[in-house]
């Protein structure tokens, strides 16, 4: 793959595990493990059945035709927002638990920032009965309140992160020390294509059914399996990762990953994390991440939890690097009011992650034949409240 | 394996010299540089050095620093609130030899150093005077690839990091790239905690001392007072005190304290 990871772990520039001592063997461990626990084809078959009758896949192609008829050309949205809790983070934790109970694991624990992700790692530890543990920053518990109950009610520990922005960073910080303290036993599940090698790799693995499906599904409905645009939003980057993994080499497919501008990229309260970004070191990997001149990291701000992070999983930064991908940006209100559209258009409601994607419709321009498949990485029920507050409903 | 060596006594640097010359009993002390005021950092090198701490480490502040407990964390953040960026830091440091003798290192991530620059880094450590580093998510591939040849450039020695999970392998290797000391962690933690003595950790200790390794050995994290810094002493060649150290700063009246430390924690050793 021209854009895949090299034997040392980076992708061009972009990569590699810069780790304490502390995490060197629970990450070797992986490294030299992984690739052979999903090659195996017992782990393939669990996989693959838990994938169809627990998730509910293959998630549907669905062709939009109101928002088709809206931006004049055919729009198809690939609905992770139907899997099993809610969004396209159940792909990476069903991989991942079903890799921790081969490496023997007897402790899980994560980090999530909407929520989504913890829900997700919190459903596969219900599902195999192993402790759970979710760190997830003050703030985030407050405005994804719905979530934290959720987890609860699945059985995990919430452990608010008091640190820094308190937010999904400062999140995976404690979770990143949770792990130095308990080396043995615990495996991290980590919700997006960041850390250190080899998660980069292994969630990209993991996300990119989304594509594989999408491949078959859009030769149903079209009579060719490559689109002339793919759109997602970008945390970490995994929804996104999983949508673009098996277009990125037919070159002819335009990439396009939206990030978070929060109240706008120059406001100071943004998450356009490439926008702002400079090349740097952020949870283990060298990647773009945004930081003052002396190296300390910037408080990002979105109003969407998921997408409220300083930096971008490593193949990301690759892909923006070497123009393979277009990295463009959406604000808080943006992405608010194309909820809404999505909403009232197409009887859908998208989560605010996921309205950014949705939103950049509104900037390009199309012909008539284009195909243009969006990733709805999840539905919006977590995010009502702010909704709500937002629109007066 | 030695990959390199300083038999050339002028390579040697400060702490080649200490280890030379004393190679029981050791006390290094850690504080952040700018903390508890932006002012505070040759102050206080200046009393430890008075008050008989053998080797310093000055941390670097940094905004995200994974391998650290609440304690550092905190004088991490009021550091940076206090304004301390490298720049400063080395600013400071020009005064460093005209007052501290005893070996220090620099302690800090790496992405401030990325931002400053690898080689101007380097080049500025030496130049202030310092003898080595300790960045505990430097890799040692990346070391190799990348950071080596400017540290060799530079005489500064790069300190790696050993827990009770690395193997005997690795060990060998990591004493292989270090050209002063190794340091021993005293349990997989991150910094703060306090010293678990077990049987499993004193046969980790036995375990690492019986390999005989090319470098003195310290151990680090969880050494607050006399009792955990003599049974340190008895497996490896000294021990590193640093949450402990930190707390006192953020006493009233610290600075008249120093001695106090330094002396109950060394008391018959
Ligand atoms: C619905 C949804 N979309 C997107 C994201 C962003 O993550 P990523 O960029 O890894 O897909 C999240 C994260 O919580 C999410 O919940």
């Amino acid at each position: 793959m021209k854009y895949g990871v090299n034997e040392q772990g980076y992708y061009g520039d972009f990569g590699g595990a810069y780790i304490p001592e502390m995490l060197y063997p629970n990450v070797e461990e992986l490294r030299r493990e992984y690739v052979k626990i999903l090659d195996d084809p017992d782990f393939k078959q669990e996989f693959d059945q838990l994938m169809k009758d627990y998730v509910g896949r293959p998630s549907p192609l669905y062709h939009a035709k109101r928002y088709s008829e809206k931006y004049g050309a055919n729009i198809f949205f690939k609905r992770e927002d139907l899997n099993h809790t809610g969004s396209h983070k159940i792909n990476n934790a069903i991989g991942q638990i079903l890799l921790a109970k081969r490496l023997g694991k007897k402790r899980i624990i994560a980090e999530t920032g909407a929520g989504q992700h913890g829900v997700a790692t919190a459903t596969v530890c219900a599902l195999m009965g192993i402790e759970c543990i979710v760190y997830m920053g003050e703030i985030d518990m407050e405005r994804q309140a719905p979530n934290v109950a959720r987890m609860k009610m699945l059985g995990a520990t919430v452990i608010p992160a008091t640190s820094g922005s308190k937010t999904l960073k400062d999140a995976t910080n404690e979770a990143l020390r949770d792990w130095i303290a308990n080396p043995v036993d615990t495996h991290y599940i980590i919700g997006s294509v960041v850390g250190p090698y080899p998660y980069p790799e292994m969630v990209a693995k993991f996300q990119s059914i989304i594509s594989a499906e999408t491949k078959v599904q859009l030769k149903e409905h079209t009579g060719s399996e490559l689109p002339q645009y793919v759109l997602a939003c970008v945390g970490g980057g995994s929804n996104a990762m999983g949508m673009f993994y098996n277009f990125l080499d037919d070159e002819e497919v335009k990439l396009v990953a939206v990030e978070a501008a929060g109240k706008g990229v120059n406001s100071g309260h943004s998450a356009a994390t490439t926008a702002l970004g400079k090349e740097g070191v952020l949870h283990g990997s060298r990647t773009i991440l945004m930081q003052s001149d002396d190296g300390q990291v910037v408080e990002p701000y979105s109003i969407s939890a998921g997408l409220d992070y300083p930096g971008i999983g490593p193949q990301h930064a690759h892909l923006y690097k070497v123009n393979r991908a277009q990295y463009v940006s959406i604000t808080d209100e943006e992405s608010l009011n194309a909820g809404l559209l999505c909403c009232q258009l197409e009887g859908i409601i998208p989560a605010i992650e996921t309205a950014h994607a949705l939103a950049y419709l509104e900037k390009m321009t199309f012909k008539k034949d284009d195909n243009v498949v969006i990733c709805i990485s999840g539905r919006g029920d977590k995010d009502l409240s702010t909704y709500i507050k937002h629109f007066g409903y | 394996m030695q990959l390199f060596s300083f038999n050339d006594t002028t390579d040697m640097n400060r702490l080649n010299q200490l280890f030379a010359s004393k190679n029981k009993n050791l006390l290094s002390i850690y504080y952040t540089a700018g903390y508890p005021r932006l002012d505070t950092t040759l102050d206080i090198a200046e009393a430890l050095e008075k008050a008989g701490a053998d080797f310093l480490e000055i941390g670097f502040p940094y905004s995200d620093p994974v391998a650290d407990g609440p304690t550092i964390q905190h004088s991490s953040q009021t550091a940076l609130d206090n304004g301390m960026t490298l720049n400063l830091l080395f600013q400071q440091l020009k005064e460093l030899r005209n007052r501290v003798s005893i070996p220090v290192l620099l302690m800090g991530y790496i992405n401030p150093i990325v931002q400053y620059g690898v080689e101007r880094f380097c080049k500025d450590a030496s130049a202030a005077g310092v003898d080595g580093v300790i960045v505990p998510d430097l890799p040692m591939y990346e070391y190799e690839m990348i950071y080596r040849k400017h540290f060799e450039d530079n005489n500064l020695s790069n300190i790696f990091l050993v827990t009770p999970q690395t193997s005997e392998e690795r060990i060998r290797k990591i004493d292989g790239f270090s050209n002063s000391f190794i340091y021993l962690l005293s349990s997989s933690s991150i910094t703060g905690g306090s010293l678990q003595l077990s049987d499993s950790i004193e046969a980790y200790y036995q375990r690492i001392k019986d390999m005989h390794l090319n470098n003195p050995a310290i151990i680090g994290f969880g050494i607050s007072d006399n009792r955990s810094f003599s049974k340190a002493c008895e497996y490896a060649n000294g021990a590193i005190v640093g949450s402990a150290f930190v707390k006192l700063l953020a006493e009233e009246n610290y600075m008249e304290k120093i001695p106090e430390f330094i002396k109950a924690i060394k008391d018959s050793l």
